[in-house]
């Protein structure tokens, strides 16, 4: 019987072990010290990050946009999540959010009370975000209005269901390093930060591996099966657009053959659409550059 | 608007009009089907010449670009009703990928048709006015057709 006892205070030691290493991070609010809010700024990261898109009440449109009471479904291959209330109601929502809270959950994944949120809240893009860009999204969400609608659970089967065991997913796939490497010009920058870090374009276009992990190099953004069923998102690396009109299908959805865009590509295009032309042009440019070396 | 008139009609009277008549037999495509979607594609050839236009493709021509504008505005005010039969949608129709969801909720699909018909007309005179104001009325013009299939075209 002693083997077993040893066996058993082994595989503990090796869990609890795992518990640290991939324990949820947070960083302090000295990071975010000295950094002065612009909300227009915000306003720009909140547009092409998407956050709407996904924390809007389903199918709202314009002003309705703005309200960000949750409730839309994301169904993967892991079980069906739902989006919290992220308006400015203190009880509902994250009124009550400082900064640097926001910081946590969009470059950490990491919740105020210190437990790992599920990667559909992308922060596998928004973990390129730089502290400004938050203090600024900050000040800008702050601005919206409360809703006092509570979140709805998600539908995540054992053992997804265990949010301890994200830390081990966050190991292997949350990275802080760009995709697209290399000397770029001041455009494919601008385009690497709109594609990679806010408007999370690989998580509709780039498949994943077993474990829900983007696949990168030449497979980056080369399309991917949709979890919600029909359709699928399209390849973005052999796609025979010109950048011109890329930067169409961004600005009114009008693919070259006139025809529009569908699916939640519409409410990526609503989102573009709100950018200025040379953002439109660096997003092509980045697609143009693909594949990755 | 005098013109949304017969287009609000035709829609509405839809369900009255073509009802059964036309929803028959599920093995072929009915008609209605291929005439709307030939109205879409003549939208989308009206659009080419714009947004040759837009994306520098073509030189900028008034004359041509206000003619390719005026036809979009024209096919909009099409009296739409018997094209939208009940019966022939995605469910019953194999070539098809209009969403059930038309038939219910006709009111806002003659909204979205109006919209349309409306962000058409100020693309009529935007291409009157010179490149810039064409190309800024482009968006728009997308919008309205891209919000009417958000809603109500199954994607692909
Ligand atoms: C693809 C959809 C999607 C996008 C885009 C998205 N979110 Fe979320 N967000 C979610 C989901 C789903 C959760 C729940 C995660 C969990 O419970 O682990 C979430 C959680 C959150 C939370 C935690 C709320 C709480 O009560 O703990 C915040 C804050 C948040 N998101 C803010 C944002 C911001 C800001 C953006 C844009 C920069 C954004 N989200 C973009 C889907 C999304
Ligand atoms: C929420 C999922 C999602 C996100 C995020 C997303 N896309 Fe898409 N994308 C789609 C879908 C779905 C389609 C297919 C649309 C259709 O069928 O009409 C598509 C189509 C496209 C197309 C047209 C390709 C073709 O062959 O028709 C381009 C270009 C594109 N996306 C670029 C982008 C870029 C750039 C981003 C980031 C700024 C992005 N997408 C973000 C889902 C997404
Ligand atoms: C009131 C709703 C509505 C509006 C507005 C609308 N569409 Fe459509 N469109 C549809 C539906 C529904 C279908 C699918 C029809 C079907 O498959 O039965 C469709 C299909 C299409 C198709 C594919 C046709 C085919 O051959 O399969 C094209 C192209 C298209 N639309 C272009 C446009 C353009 C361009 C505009 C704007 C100028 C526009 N549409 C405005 C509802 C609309």
């Amino acid at each position: 019987m002693r083997w077993l006892v040893n066996f058993i205070l082994l595989a503990l030691v090796v869990v609890a072990i795992g518990l640290w290493v991939t324990r949820p991070k947070t960083d302090d609010a000295d990071l975010l010290a000295g950094l002065t809010a612009d909300e227009a700024h915000g306003e720009e990261v909140f547009i092409a990050s998407g956050c709407a898109s996904c924390h809007m009440v389903e199918g709202a449109t314009d002003e309705a946009k703005l309200v960000l009471a949750g409730g839309q479904s994301f169904p993967s291959q892991f079980g069906t999540f739902r989006a919290p209330n992220i308006s400015t109601d203190a009880e509902a929502g994250i009124g009550d959010w400082e900064a640097i809270d926001l910081w946590n959950a969009l470059h950490h994944g990491t919740s105020p009370d210190g437990s790992h949120y599920y990667p559909v809240l992308p922060y596998s893009a928004y973990i390129h975000l730089e502290p400004q860009d938050v203090v600024d999204l900050h000040a800008y969400m702050m601005t919206l209005p409360a809703d006092a609608t509570p979140s709805e659970p998600h539908d995540v089967p054992f053992p997804f269901s265990i949010r301890a065991s994200l830390g081990g997913w966050k190991l292997l796939f949350l990275d802080d390093d760009w995709v697209m490497q290399g000397e770029l010009s001041p455009e494919l920058t601008r385009g690497r930060e709109l594609v990679e870090a806010m408007g999370h374009c690989a998580e509709c276009h780039t498949p994943r591996n077993l474990l829900g992990g983007h696949k990168t190099g030449a497979e980056w953004m080369s399309g991917a099966p949709n979890p919600a069923g029909r359709g699928t998102f399209p390849d973005l690396v052999t796609l025979d657009w010109s950048a011109g009109e890329i930067e169409e299908y961004l600005n009114s959805g009008f693919t070259p053959e006139f025809d529009s865009a569908g699916g939640h590509m519409a409410l990526v295009v609503e989102n573009f659409a709100q950018l200025t032309a040379e953002d439109r042009a660096a997003v092509a440019a980045y697609v143009k550059a693909l594949p990755i070396q | 608007m005098t013109m949304m008139k017969p287009l609000a009609l035709g829609l509405a009277t839809a369900a009255l009009v073509a009802g059964a008549a036309i929803a028959e037999s599920h093995a072929e495509t009915p008609p209605a089907v291929g005439a709307r979607k030939a109205q879409m594609q003549l939208y989308a050839f009206n659009l080419g010449t714009l947004g040759a236009m837009v994306q520098g493709n073509m030189d900028y021509d008034a004359d041509a670009a206000t003619a390719a504008a005026g036809n979009i505005v024209k096919l909009s005010t099409l009296a739409a009703g018997p094209m939208w039969a009940p019966g022939t949608g995605a469910d019953a129709v194999e070539a098809s990928r209009a969403l059930p969801a038309i038939w219910e909720n006709m009111d806002d699909v003659i909204s979205k048709a109006m919209a349309l018909n409306e962000a058409a007309m100020a693309m009529e005179t935007a291409a009157a006015e010179g490149l810039e104001p064409l190309q800024a009325a482009m968006k728009d013009l997308g919008a309205a057709c891209g919000a009417c299939h958000k809603e109500y075209r199954e994607p692909e």
